[in-house]
């Protein structure tokens, strides 16, 4: 806007001008003071206006008052400013040429009304403004106070759903929270654990150093740690868990609370402990079994120096009949009560009895003075077993026999000590049982050989410690070689030459006969091959391998088959081989068990019947089975060794030879010792006789020999 | 629901804010007593305070009307505080009427407060993010809404950086911002110094002090560290000066002694 120099427009912003100057420096606006003159310069028209009007309204200095606030003059010494220069300056720029006196009167008033206006507007400007920073700030809480619901509320599922147990507490030990999974593992309720001090939870099981853990966390010098913990629940039972306590910090990086995740792992352990207890305790009995028995064993003859054990082998006697005549569950209840009694016989601390299975029992004692103990313990057994067991409405009576072994932890091995037990306890029961018998090295000794033999039967085989002799069968008339029988013998390693009498019991009992008889077989008929080569057959006539079949052999279905492969494979035929079997073998026999032999016999093979007269000869039978040769026992001769013999004797030899031809058997005599026995034998009419006044059984080149001497001679 | 014990609580009206103490300067009344406070604490070691703020808040007016003088008509304002009187987009809008402005700040209340007042101004918006995350503000929803990235934006960060400490890595989000602008973009930003303090640094120290108290340091940096924020920006003349000398619209030597505090300076991207 133009103004005329010095005219009221010009002087009008001459005013605004100096009310600008004076009042900006404490102004906070933005605006260059030019621009700020600007927005003085309609204020300062108000004021000369209303100062000059016909009739005077001070309204218009509250409007200029309220305007300056709009102008962010909010400080107070604007408004001072402001007045000050209105007071010198509003009359003497705009009052043209008004009366001074009511010119001023009138500024005073519009000073008056501008104060009023300026405070009204600044009041309502600062409670306008307080209003809404108050607004945003409740605001921005419930933005972040919903954010953090959410987050809590988030959280909060987590923490109250999850299935491990969680729970805060502070350093001092005090819990400040649990979740629904803590409180169910515990069996308490929030506000039964909340207040509650984690240092109250000390337990016989806590590992050594979990107490040292938690020190350290709670100090600060540990971030977590983790561990196997047991607690007591309010109903006395205790919760095992997996614990992981991790030290929480502030923003600051300071310890302000534990936090402690766990797991139950009560369940776990429990089916660990069954199992554990399943797999080392009888289910029948519930007394520890065998490999929890061994366990223990081995740890007392692993004990230190000055160690003894003792251990007491029980087996009952004739529990088999209970079983056989009362029937299993009674048979069970026997050994159930028997267990409980044996049970309270060994209460004393280093005591323990087991049950090895069936009726076999072991009670073990353990301390420096097993010597003692150990017979204590077997009497206090033997005791035990004396008051009658009730077992279905009947007093059944039971007896046992024990086998004790007591000596020095470290000597020997727990198979070792349980296999003495074991053969004293039968020492024990075969002296009569109802009884206990100490262990004897011995007696130990005789039965470990068994033992051993046994054992070392399958490999003896294989390594080819298996050797036959042969003895002639030599023909009473003219006195000329007409076979050998086969017999076997165990070169071993350690006793030396066993006969079958030691060892083909044992192994019948393990079934090792049969491939063991399937290689006698075989090399016999094979030796009878290299005899027949070397004597060029005719001249000497055929000689005839006799073989014993052991009744083992004679059940196992591959005898015929394996017998007329051998004789293919060698080459023979089979009129050259005479199988023996024994008398008893074929006691009670039926046709099943003969039609191999049938079969055989068919095919030309001879089968004597051997120990005849030693069974329960039914001679009825005689005609039944297919027999070729009977082989009278060795007891028949005997009284013929000595002159005269027994007449007696003479005349059931007789009788025999005459029935046996008869039936078309020829007889063959065994253990014929001398000439006399010999010659009488002769006279009596049997056909062939081995003994030893022809030989004894040897290799066979002296079969060959004894052969030729008799072919020659 | 009861809050855990350990939950750490998020907005706390009784610390001062920085944003309200800057209003309570402007002689607002958008502010606590607890912001008074401390305010007035500040203003014991130096009474001109307002006065800088006055300067911070006469340049970026300056520097708003120059940049949309240069045709930028997109404002990303960081660190934009509590809207008093001749904010940006008002500035922004005068100038050009279709200019579009983004707030940004990390505090709740200040951000609370601008939605009260930018309702119904679908020319501005404001977002809760935190210069020290520039990812999250460039790709928040409202910023992506209102500001076209593939072309020039005016970012300004006034009097914010100062309250960014190193640890932080103020140099890298600033760097960051610059790469995700679109070229002919321009920083405008001012920042604290004891350069240009007429006090003895000892008694400007008792005022960082106070800030330090709030927690809320004020770091103060020499002008060539705040130079090395315009890295890969040319300089708009006169460079960076102190706020008076920039481009005054009235002899700086009318300025009060005190709004040569710090440095301002606007640069532009190639």
């Amino acid at each position: 806007m133009s103004a005329e120099p010095d005219g009221p427009e010009d002087r009008l912003r001459r005013f605004a001008t100096i009310w600008s100057r004076a009042v900006f420096p404490v102004t906070s606006t933005s605006s260059t003071r030019p621009e700020f003159e600007e927005r003085l310069l309609p204020l300062a028209r108000l004021l000369s206006e209303a100062l000059r009007a016909r009739s005077f309204d001070a309204d218009a200095g509250r409007a200029a008052g309220a305007a300056l606030v709009e102008a962010h003059c909010t400080d107070p010494e604007a408004l001072s400013r402001t007045l000050d220069c209105v007071d010198a300056y509003l009359v003497l720029y705009c009052g043209e040429d008004g009366d001074r006196e009511d010119l001023r009167a009138r500024s005073a008033r519009l000073q008056h009304a501008m104060a009023a206006g300026f405070a009204q507007a600044l009041r309502e400007r600062t409670l306008t403004e307080q209003e809404a920073i108050a607004r945003a700030a409740l605001e921005a809480q419930g933005v972040v106070a919903q954010a953090l619901h959410a987050t809590e509320a988030r959280f909060r599922a987590v923490f109250e759903g999850a299935a491990i147990g969680i729970g805060i507490a502070d350093l001092e030990g005090n819990v400040l929270q649990v979740n629904g999974a803590l409180r169910r593992m515990f069996g308490l309720s929030e506000q039964a654990l909340r207040g509650r001090s984690v240092k109250e939870w000390v337990h016989p099981d806590d590992a050594p150093q979990t107490w040292r853990l938690y020190d350290e966390l709670v100090s600060g010098e540990r971030e977590h740690y983790h561990l196997e913990k047991a607690f007591y629940r309010p109903d006395g039972t205790v919760l095992w868990t997996n614990l992981t306590v991790s030290l929480l910090r502030d923003a600051d990086g300071d310890p302000q609370y534990q936090l402690a995740l766990m797991e139950d792992t009560t369940e776990r352990r429990l089916l660990n402990l069954r199992l554990r207890y399943e797999a080392t305790h009888d289910a029948l009995t519930g007394l520890p079994n065998r490999a929890f028995f061994f366990e223990r064993l081995e740890k007392a003859l692993g004990a230190g120096e000055g160690q003894r054990f003792g251990l007491c082998y029980l087996d009952l006697d004739g529990f088999k009949t209970v079983n056989d005549s009362l029937g299993h569950a009674a048979g069970d209840r026997l050994l159930v009560e028997v267990a409980d009694r044996l049970q309270a016989c060994a209460t004393a601390s280093g005591e323990m009895v087991a049950r090895l299975g069936g009726d076999e029992f072991v009670a073990l004692t353990t301390g420096p003075e097993t010597e003692r103990t150990v017979d204590e313990l077997a009497a206090r057994i033997m005791n035990a077993l004396l008051a009658p067991i009730s077992v279905d409405g009947r007093e059944l009576t039971v007896r046992g026999s024990i086998g004790i072994v007591e000596g020095p932890a470290g000597e020997r091995s727990a198979a070792e000590v349980l296999r003495s037990a074991d053969i004293t306890m039968y020492r024990a029961k075969s002296a009569g049982g109802n009884r206990f018998e100490l262990a004897d090295p011995e007696a130990d000794a005789r039965a470990i050989t068994r033992h051993g033999l046994t054992t070392a039967l399958p490999t003896a085989l294989d390594r080819g410690e298996f050797f036959i002799e042969y003895q002639p069968l030599v023909h009473l008339g003219d006195g000329s070689v007409r076979g050998a029988e086969a017999l076997v013998r165990w070169l071993h390693p350690q006793h030396g030459v066993l006969s079958p009498d030691r060892f083909i019991p044992l192994a019948e009992h393990t079934g090792l006969i049969v491939p063991l008889g399937r290689w006698v077989l075989e090399q016999s008929v094979r030796q009878a091959r290299e005899w027949r080569d070397r004597h060029g057959g005719e001249a000497l006539g055929p000689l005839r391998i006799n073989v014993n079949l052991s009744p083992c052999q004679l059940t196992h279905p591959g005898l015929v088959q394996d017998t007329v492969e051998i004789l293919e494979r060698t080459g023979m035929t089979p009129d050259a081989l005479c199988l023996e079997v024994t008398e008893s073998a074929l006691i009670g026999a039926d046709d099943d068990l003969l039609k191999p032999l049938r079969r055989l016999a068919e095919m030309g093979v001879d089968i004597a019947l051997d120990d005849f007269g030693t069974g329960y000869s039914n001679l009825a039978n005689l005609r039944r089975l297919p027999v070729s040769v009977l082989k009278l026992d060795r007891s028949f001769t005997q009284s013929m060794q000595q002159f005269p013999a027994d007449p007696v004797d003479l005349k059931i030899v007789e009788g025999i030879v005459s029935l046996a031809h008869s039936l078309d058997l020829a007889v063959t005599v065994e253990g014929v010792e001398t000439g006399a026995q010999a010659e009488q034998l002769r006279i009596l009419g049997c056909d062939t006789a081995q003994g030893w006044y022809y030989a004894r059984p040897g290799p066979p080149d002296r079969l060959h020999e004894l052969a030729l001497v008799d072919a020659t001679g | 629901m009861e809050r855990p014990a350990w939950a750490p609580r998020s907005i706390d009206i009784s610390a001062p804010s920085v944003s309200r103490m800057y209003d309570y300067y402007l002689g607002g009344s958008h502010n606590f007593e607890v912001d008074r406070e401390a305010a007035r604490r500040a203003m014991e070691f130096m009474p001109g305070l307002p006065k800088i703020m006055q300067a911070n808040r006469a340049f970026m007016r300056r520097a708003v009307r120059f940049a949309a003088g240069e045709g930028i008509t997109q404002f990303l304002d960081i660190g934009s505080g509590i809207p008093t009187f001749g904010n940006v987009h008002e500035v922004a809008q005068a100038a050009v009427p279709d200019a579009r402005v983004m707030y940004v700040d990390h505090d709740p209340v200040a951000v609370a407060h601008s939605q009260a007042v930018l309702e119904g101004d679908d020319g501005a918006d404001i977002v809760a993010a935190d210069l020290r995350k520039p990812q999250e503000i460039l790709h928040s929803p409202e910023v992506l809404r209102l500001i076209d990235l593939n072309r020039p934006v005016a970012l300004l960060l006034v009097a914010i950086l100062h309250f960014v400490e190193d640890a932080d890595d103020p140099y890298t989000a600033v760097a960051e911002l610059r790469q995700a602008l679109a070229p002919g973009s321009m920083l405008v930003l001012t920042h604290a110094s004891y350069e240009g303090i007429p006090l003895p640094t000892e008694r400007a120290e008792g005022a960082v002090d106070v800030y330090q108290d709030i927690r809320n340091p004020l770091i103060m940096r020499t002008r060539d560290e705040i130079a090395r924020f315009f890295e890969g920006y040319d300089m708009v003349e006169p460079g960076l000066v102190p706020m008076p000398q920039w481009r005054p619209d009235t002899a700086p030597e009318d300025e009060d002694p005190y709004a040569f505090s710090g440095f301002a300076g606007v640069g532009r991207t190639a």
